[in-house]
């Protein structure tokens, strides 16, 4: 009984949480990888085009509010999520042939790139701010549990409850869906393969009459969705607020590095791998080590290795880690 | 006398810096071979990019079937039924051997299955291999896989760089006769060799290359039998 205690703890406060976080930074992972693969540039925009898609999201879902329409159970946010994929695809395709699209006739370099997102990310970081505002935005409506701590203790008897909620539920689900569907396209569609062959030997596809700005344009279009989904379903599990969105781009470089840059598959595995180092560093084990040892041997302490506040420290520790024995990532990265 | 089916004619041109052709010309007939030889850094590959648009010439003309064609960037060289091998970096190593003859095809939007099926007949290890990625395959497969895909989209002429750069003698001699039975399908080639001596053997027509100008021109074997190419290129 203390065993499954321990267990239902465990999945209540790592488990659950670690696997909602962990798919919300895959998402956001795989817009970085493709950017790279394609583009050929680490886009430290990212961060902040989740949070434009967010916030158009938001503002989205306040009208819809605002007019009595609503999901049932589900979030309002969800049916306001296509127009905030589209605002952000717009707003992308409109940065590239403002800014990218010059640098890329020049053929400058991918740090060259590098720093321009940046500027990018600066001037966004401010849209963000004058539009929406710098505070914190709560936008999830609907039911708010799938189970409730209660509940599971009722069914089981256990004391521990395990409480998943319908935004965790909802993340996982989602995720699922978008990565099965952007491996069907990149894997089976004519567009697809094209923008695999773009990304494996530019000046092959040329030869072979690949359009680049084509592939260029649908790339952006993809990662415009990625970001916005994930940005969505971050704000819907914990909330928006424009600098944590910002600070969302370290842990989900790190998960597209681990994995391997340009790795579709690398940044799903590195945003599970990042998310559950976190977490599980960062929490406190007391409650499960005390079900599980014997009672003479049950810890005082919290046993947390860190804390929470160094949450990004346990991203960093794995970014360096790898980038020292394994440059390449654990799936050998570099083209999709 | 009628001009040849694709003529590189007097081209004169370069990187951007010094020029490296001098009034070079090569041409190839319908449904024949052409080989260009020379020592290294003769512009054997320069004057092959320059046929086919991948620099500037600035005196000289490219003609393709009689149409002035020196304006026209590769791609749309491509579509006029010109097909490019690299001599590097020639195919899609992340995909597989299927999914780089699809690439190859991607300008057609008909059905382009006969032409996988052809491709096949002519190399049957890659319908073995089809499945696999290319880039897992050996030397002479992936050469095979980079014909192949240039060949999708049925092509007039087809240009190889040094197709048998870096694989062995046996897969050489086997690749030279695949490229024969191009040739007897009606596809004019043009290509540069570091093998002179077999290159010129299954050659039709051959330009001996020094310096960007032509030094020799005349059939394979007449350049085989010339006691003065014999010595300067070919060793004796």
């Amino acid at each position: 009984m203390d065993f499954l205690n321990a267990l239902v703890a465990f999945a209540n406060f790592v488990l659950v949480p670690a696997t909602a976080y962990g798919a919300q930074l895959a998402l956001g992972a795989l817009g970085v990888t493709l950017i790279y693969a394609v583009l050929r540039f680490s886009n430290f925009a990212h961060g902040d085009t989740m949070a434009f898609g967010t916030m158009v999201t938001i503002l989205v879902t306040w009208a819809l509010q605002a007019a009595g329409v609503s999901f049932g159970p589900l979030p309002t946010a969800l049916l306001a999520l296509p127009f905030g994929i589209a605002g952000t695809a717009l707003m992308v395709l409109g940065t590239d042939r403002l800014v990218y699209r010059f640098y890329r006739q020049q053929r400058a370099k991918p740090v060259i790139l590098v720093i321009v997102s940046m500027g990018v990310m600066f001037i966004l970081n401010g849209i963000v701010r004058i539009i929406i505002g710098p505070g914190e935005q709560n936008f999830a409506d609907g039911e708010r549990f799938i189970v409730t701590a209660g509940e599971f203790r009722k069914m089981t008897g256990l004391s521990e409850g395990l409480a998943i909620r319908s935004t965790q539920g909802l993340t996982i689900v989602t995720a699922v869906i978008v990565v099965a569907l952007l491996f069907w396209f990149l894997t089976y569609t004519r567009t697809g393969k094209s923008m695999r062959a773009f990304s494996d030997n530019e000046d092959l596809a040329l030869l072979s009459g690949i359009n680049p700005e084509r592939v260029v344009a649908i790339t952006w279009i993809i990662v415009a969705a990625l970001a916005t989904i994930a940005g969505v379903l971050y704000g819907l599990d914990k909330s928006f607020k424009p600098f944590t969105y910002f600070q969302l781009l370290l842990p989900i470089f790190a998960s597209a590095i681990v994995g391997g840059i340009g790795s579709p598959l690398g940044a799903i595995a590195g945003g599970f791998l990042i998310a559950y180092s976190e977490v599980m560093v960062t929490y406190a084990w007391k409650k499960v080590l005390t079900y599980t040892l014997p009672d003479n041997l049950a810890p005082d302490g919290l046993v947390q290795l860190l804390s929470t506040d160094y949450k990004f420290a346990v991203s960093f520790v794995i970014l360096v880690i790898v980038l020292l024995f394994r440059p390449t990532g654990l799936f050998r990265g570099k083209s999709i | 006398m009628a001009e040849p089916f694709l003529i590189g004619d007097r081209m004169t041109g370069g990187y951007g810096g010094a020029d490296i052709l001098h009034g070079c010309t090569v041409a190839v007939e319908k449904g024949e071979i052409a080989v260009i030889v020379g020592p290294n850094g003769a512009g054997k590959s320069t004057a092959m990019k320059a046929v086919f648009g991948m620099l500037n010439i600035h005196a000289g003309a490219v003609r393709l079937n009689g149409e002035d064609i020196t304006r026209l960037s590769p791609q749309a060289r491509v579509a006029k039924g010109m097909a490019f091998v690299p001599q590097t970096h020639n195919i899609f190593t992340s995909m597989t051997v299927e999914e780089n003859l699809e690439m190859g095809a991607f300008l057609r939007r008909d059905d382009i299955s006969g032409t996988i099926d052809e491709v096949y007949r002519l190399f049957p290890i890659l319908k073995e291999k089809r499945r696999q990625a290319a880039g897992e395959l050996s030397g002479g497969q992936r050469q095979q896989v980079a014909v192949g895909r240039a060949l999708m989209t049925r092509p007039s002429v087809l240009m190889l760089d040094e197709p048998t750069a870096g694989v062995s003698p046996i897969v050489m001699d086997e690749l030279f006769d695949r490229i024969i039975e191009v040739a007897r399908t009606g596809i004019s080639i043009l290509m540069v060799e570091q093998n002179a001596r077999q290159a010129l053997e299954i050659a039709d027509k051959g330009y001996v290359l020094v310096q960007g100008s032509n030094a020799y021109t005349d059939t394979g074997r007449a350049l085989l039998d010339d006691p003065e190419v014999r010595r300067t290129f070919l060793g004796g």
